[in-house]
């Protein structure tokens, strides 16, 4: 079992209940495989920083989760697969990564507040 | 008359010290870069969207590559742009 965090842009022309109905469905596709997923973070509608698929925004949704090392290529067929999603990307955690994230969940900004001039 | 490039001294004038760069994430203890967190990470970045070398943020290369990894991971999620003019 290892962290993981997936991000995936879906196209903006999604409804409410779509969005969120494409969430679902990949955070039960985490928990059959064996999985378990520990935070989602829905952003909704963003600019992005440049077109993709001749789309200037889109709907950004991040979600946390554990699972064992073969899920992730699972996952990805049915991500590769879905027509409202744009991009997606995997990203492992390691410790810290898990420990940054629980600290922004719970509100408390990383204090990262001096900044030399680069 | 001594022409200013003429003066010589018997002790070598000092120039004044800049302060020692450092790299601010061993500084700060911090140990995961977010490639989710764009503000933060633009100020690795000029005004091109180009990362920045180590000569000027002072980053250990530990944490520039880190830095980098971040960018890039934000460069394909559209967070960050790959080419631009006057991102900040």
């Amino acid at each position: 079992m290892n962290n993981y965090e997936l991000m995936v842009i879906f196209t903006p022309v999604l409804s409410e209940e779509e969005y969120k109905a494409a969430q679902s469905k990949y955070a039960a596709i985490v928990k059959e495989n064996g999985g378990e997923v520990s935070h989602t973070n829905p952003w909704g509608l963003k600019s992005l920083a440049y077109p993709i698929a001749k789309k200037t925004t889109g709907l950004y949704w991040v979600m946390e989760y554990s699972a064992p090392s073969s899920f992730n290529e699972k996952l990805k067929t049915q991500l590769l697969r879905d027509e409202s999603v744009m991009r997606h990307m995997y990203t492992v955690l390691d410790k810290y990564a898990v420990e940054y994230n629980a600290k922004k969940k719970s509100g408390v900004k990383h204090s990262v507040t001096e900044k030399a001039e680069a | 008359m001594a022409k200013a490039n003429e003066i010589k001294y018997l002790t070598a004038i000092k120039a004044d010290k800049r302060p020692k760069k450092y790299c601010r994430f061993k500084k700060m203890g911090i140990h995961y870069i977010d490639y989710k967190d764009a503000d933060f990470l633009k100020k690795f970045l000029n005004e091109q969207g180009k990362l920045l070398p180590r000569r000027l943020t002072g980053n250990s290369l530990k944490f520039q590559r880190k830095v980098s990894d971040a960018v890039k991971k934000a460069r394909q999620m559209a967070i960050l742009p790959y080419v631009t003019d006057l991102l900040k």
